[in-house]
C-alpha cells in the first residue's frame, strides 16, 4: 500500500465496508448533514447506484457489440457520484469530467445523451444551462477552469452569500486523480483561491490513470493538493455514499455561503477498465481489484438497508428497474439515426461565416449529385443497423435467448459485464 | 458632420473598450497587469480608475487560467476581453483557446455562445528579447470556431475592438504592437466596415499588394515609392484573417493581374499561403504572373539586432513587385 492508500490519513466514513453505520465524533459536523435525509433518500441512493451500474454494464455490452464507439465505465465509483450528486444544491452548477454518469443521473440528464456521444452522434448535446450539468470534458482538467470562471461570475453577480436559498449558487467540478497533474487544475485552484470563488473541487481518486497508479501522479495525498494555493481539503471514503453526500452538501453549503473554495478527495476505485479500449490485467493484480470489490459502495449500502429492515422486495424492484432501463437504452441506441451532415457545419460559429457556408453548400450539392443512390457510407451503416435490429427484436421476442449473454451473465452479480480481467477488443 | 478625433492605435483600442464597458457592465477586461498599470503597453490605461475591480482586474500570471476562466464567465453571460501580455506568451493558453474556446459552441450544439475577445499585441520591430516579437496568427486562423482580426490604423482599431466585443463568437484580436503609437483620425460616429471586410487603402492598377497589421504601413510606403517610379500599386488591408474577404482580393487581382502578399509572419503555411491558394482558384485566368509572398524567414524570430533584416521592408516588397512585373 502506498502512502496514498495508508490508513493513517483521516477519512470521513459513516458506513463501513460491512455496512455498519456510525458517526465518529471527529466527523460530527458532517454527520449533521445526514439529518437532512429521509428514509426515502436512502432508498433513492441505493436505487440510483444500482440503476447506474446496470446502465454501465449495458453500455459496455453495447460497445462490445459495436453499437458504441467507446464506453467509459464508472463501476465502483457510484458511491462517490450518487452521494456527491445529491449533495449539490438545486441552483448549483456541475462541471463534470467524462466519467460522471452517476452525477448526471442525479441531475436528470437523459442517459441517452451520454450514449449518443459515445456512439458518435454528437459531442454532448444536452442543454448545460437548463440542466446545470455541463458537458463532459475530454481534455483532462480543462473543465476546472471553466468551473472557476463560472464561479467567478456567480461572485460578480452577487449570487451567493445572501442567505437566500432560492438565489444563492455554487459550483462543483469533478476531476480524476490523474487529471490533477494537469496544469489547468493547478491554475484553477489558484484562481479559485485568489478570487475566493463559491466552489468545490471533487477529486475522485480511483487509483488509476489508465495504467498509471496514483503514486506516479503525486507524492502528496491529493486532499492536500489545494493547500499551497489556499484551498483546504478533506479526504472521504468515496465508496461510502453517505460520506460523499454529507461532505459534499456541507462544502457546497459553505461555498454558497461565502466561505470560499474547498477540495474533497473521494478515495474510490475504478473496478472496470479505463475505457473499453483498456486492458487492466496488463498493469494491476486481481488481488487488488478483489480487495476493492470488498469495499463496494452498493453492497455496503445494501447491507445497511437490510439491517434496517428493508426487505427483499425493494431490492428485487431495483433490479427490475435497472433491467427496464437497460432494455430501454438498448432499444433507443439501436434506433439512433445517423445525424445529418449539416450538423457538422451548424454550430461552428454563432454568427454566419462565409467559409462554413461555402463548404456546406458544396457538400450539399455533392451529396445531391448521387441522386437516388444513397451515399456509400450511409448504405453500409444501414445494413449493419438492420442486422443489429433483427438481432435485437429476436432477443426481445425470446428473453431466454439473450444475445448479450456471451458478454453479460445476468446472474445478478454486481459486476456484470466488466472486463476487469481483460478483454480489450481493439 | 462626423465627429473626428486624432489618436494613436493604443488609445483608439482603449477608447473602443471603454465605450463597450460603459454600454454593458457584462463586458469585462482582465489579464496580467491590465488594472492600475494599464497593461505593459498601457492600452487599458485609466480604465481601472474609471470602472474599478468589478469590470477590470489583474489575474495571476497564468494564460491558460485567463482563457479558461473567460470561457466559464462567458457561460455565465459575461463578455470577457482578455489580454495576452505578448504574442510569445499565448502558448500556455493555446490548449484552452483551440480545444475549448473554439469548440464550445459546436460541442454544445449552440447552447453556449462564446463572446470572448483575446487581445494579443503581436509582431516585431521593437528591439525586444525573445518571445516578444512573434506573429502566431496562422495557428488561430487554422482553428475552426475562432475569428481572427488585426487592425492596422486607429480608426479600425477603435471600431474593430467594439465589433469584436459585439461578436457572439470568440475573436482573436491581434494588435500591431510596433504601430501602437501611430496616430490617425478616428471617426467617432460611423464604423468604416463590417468586422470581416478587407479594404483597399491605396488604389492602383498594375500590382496588388495584400497585407495586414503592422505590414500595412510598409506596403503603403512601397506603393508611394513605386508611384514615384511610375508603377501603380493597389494596397489591400485584409483586416480580417479568419474569415478572409477573398472577394475584395480577387476583385483587385482581376484588375491588376498581379499579386504580392506581405506579412511579418514566415510564409510557410501562412495567411499568405491561403490567400495565394484562393487567388489561384478564383482568378487563375486573370493572373499575369505567379503570386509572390514576402514574409519573415522560416526561422525563429531572431535576436533584436537582426530583426531589421528579418522583417520585410518596402525594398523587399518592391523587389517582389519588380519580379511580378518582369514576368
Amino acid at each position: 500500500m502506498s502512502e496514498q492508500d495508508s490508513g493513517n490519513i483521516p477519512m470521513v466514513q459513516f458506513l463501513s465496508p460491512e455496512g455498519e453505520f456510525s458517526v465518529p465524533s471527529q466527523w460530527a459536523e458532517y454527520g449533521e448533514y445526514l439529518k437532512r435525509l429521509t428514509e426515502a433518500d436512502y432508498l433513492k441512493f441505493y436505487r440510483d447506484m444500482a440503476r447506474i451500474r446496470r446502465f454501465d454494464n449495458e453500455a459496455t455490452a453495447l460497445q462490445r457489440q459495436g453499437q458504441l464507439g467507446l464506453w467509459i465505465p464508472a463501476i465502483g465509483q457510484e458511491g462517490a457520484q450518487i452521494g456527491s450528486g445529491y449533495g449539490v444544491g438545486r441552483n448549483d452548477h456541475i462541471f463534470p469530467s467524462y466519467r460522471e454518469h452517476g452525477v448526471a443521473l442525479t441531475h436528470g440528464i437523459d442517459l441517452m445523451s451520454i450514449l449518443k456521444m459515445l456512439r458518435g452522434v454528437n459531442h454532448g448535446g444536452w442543454n448545460p444551462d437548463a440542466t446545470r450539468f455541463h458537458l463532459y470534458a475530454i481534455v483532462l482538467g480543462s473543465q476546472t477552469l471553466h468551473a472557476t470562471g463560472y464561479a467567478m461570475g456567480i461572485k460578480f453577480d452577487g449570487a451567493y452569500a445572501t442567505g437566500n436559498a432560492d438565489h444563492d449558487q455554487a459550483v462543483i467540478c469533478y476531476v480524476g486523480d490523474g487529471a490533477t497533474a494537469e496544469g489547468d487544475v493547478s491554475e484553477s485552484l489558484l484562481f479559485a483561491a485568489v478570487n475566493q470563488t463559491p466552489q468545490v473541487f471533487f477529486v475522485q481518486n480511483n487509483q488509476w490513470a489508465i495504467s498509471s497508479p496514483v503514486a506516479s501522479q503525486t507524492r502528496v495525498p491529493l486532499y492536500r493538493r489545494g493547500e499551497g494555493f489556499g484551498v483546504p481539503g478533506i479526504r472521504i471514503d468515496g465508496n461510502d455514499v453517505l460520506a460523499s453526500y454529507a461532505v459534499t452538501a456541507k462544502h457546497m453549503d459553505d461555498a454558497r455561503n461565502g466561505q470560499g473554495p474547498a477540495l474533497i478527495e473521494a478515495l474510490t476505485y475504478r473496478i472496470g477498465a479505463h475505457t473499453t479500449s483498456d486492458d487492466p490485467t496488463k498493469y494491476r493484480s486481481n488481488e487488488e481489484t478483489e480487495r476493492w470489490k470488498a469495499r463496494d459502495p452498493i453492497i455496503r449500502l445494501e447491507k445497511f438497508l437490510r439491517n434496517q429492515g428493508v426487505g427483499q422486495g425493494f431490492f428485487d424492484d431495483c433490479a427490475a428497474d435497472g433491467d427496464k432501463l437497460a432494455e430501454d437504452i438498448r432499444a433507443q441506441t439501436f434506433a439512433l439515426p445517423i445525424p445529418p451532415f449539416e450538423n457538422m457545419f451548424k454550430y461552428v460559429y454563432a454568427e454566419p461565416h462565409p467559409l462554413i457556408e461555402e463548404q456546406m453548400a458544396w457538400l450539399t450539392e455533392y451529396e445531391a449529385s448521387f441522386e437516388d443512390e444513397a451515399h456509400p457510407s450511409t448504405q453500409l451503416h444501414n445494413v449493419i443497423n438492420e442486422e443489429a435490429l433483427r438481432d435485437h427484436s429476436a432477443a426481445a421476442e425470446n428473453p431466454a435467448r439473450d444475445f448479450t449473454q456471451s458478454q453479460v451473465e445476468s446472474s445478478g452479480s454486481y459486476y456484470d459485464g466488466i472486463d476487469a480481467n481483460g478483454g480489450s477488443n481493439v | 458632420m462626423s465627429n473626428f478625433q486624432e489618436m494613436a492605435i493604443a488609445r483608439a483600442i482603449n477608447a473602443g473598450l471603454r465605450k463597450k464597458m460603459l454600454e454593458n457592465p457584462k463586458v469585462l477586461m482582465f489579464g496580467e497587469d491590465v488594472a492600475e498599470l494599464g497593461g505593459v503597453f498601457r492600452v487599458t490605461e485609466g480604465l481601472h480608475k474609471e470602472f474599478g475591480d468589478k469590470q477590470i482586474f489583474n489575474t495571476p500570471i497564468a494564460e491558460s487560467g485567463i482563457v479558461g476562466t473567460a470561457i466559464g464567465l462567458a457561460m455565465r453571460g459575461y463578455r470577457p476581453v482578455t489580454e495576452m501580455q505578448f504574442d510569445g506568451f499565448i502558448f500556455p493558453a493555446f490548449d484552452q483557446i483551440t480545444t475549448q474556446l473554439a469548440k464550445m459552441a459546436n460541442r454544445s450544439e449552440g447552447h453556449h455562445k462564446m463572446p470572448v475577445v483575446i487581445r494579443v499585441p503581436y509582431g516585431g520591430g521593437i528591439g525586444a528579447v525573445e518571445h516578444h516579437s512573434e506573429s502566431p496568427e496562422a495557428y488561430f486562423a487554422h482553428t475552426a470556431g475562432l475569428r481572427v482580426v488585426s487592425p492596422s490604423n486607429p480608426n479600425d482599431a477603435y471600431w474593430m475592438i467594439q465589433q469584436a466585443i459585439d461578436s457572439d463568437d470568440p475573436v482573436m484580436f491581434f494588435e500591431p504592437k510596433r504601430r501602437y503609437w501611430q496616430k490617425g483620425p478616428v471617426n467617432l460616429d460611423t464604423p468604416p466596415l463590417p468586422l470581416h471586410s478587407a479594404r483597399v487603402l491605396h488604389e492602383g492598377n498594375q500590382v496588388t499588394i495584400a497585407t495586414y497589421g503592422p505590414m500595412v504601413t510598409v506596403a503603403l510606403q512601397a506603393a508611394q515609392i513605386a508611384a514615384e517610379e511610375g508603377v501603380s500599386i493597389e494596397v489591400i488591408d485584409l483586416r480580417s484573417l479568419s474569415p478572409i474577404d477573398f472577394t475584395s482580393i480577387v476583385e483587385s487581382v482581376k484588375k491588376t493581374g498581379r499579386l504580392v502578399i506581405a506579412s511579418e509572419a514566415p510564409n510557410f503555411v501562412s495567411i499568405s499561403s491561403e490567400v495565394a491558394a484562393r487567388v489561384a482558384e478564383q482568378a487563375f485566368y486573370h493572373l499575369q504572373a505567379p503570386v509572390l509572398r514576402v514574409g519573415g524567414f522560416d526561422v525563429p524570430y531572431p535576436a533584436a539586432k537582426l530583426e531589421e533584416i528579418f522583417l520585410p521592408d518596402a525594398d523587399r516588397i518592391l523587389e517582389a513587385v519588380d519580379r511580378v512585373l518582369a514576368y
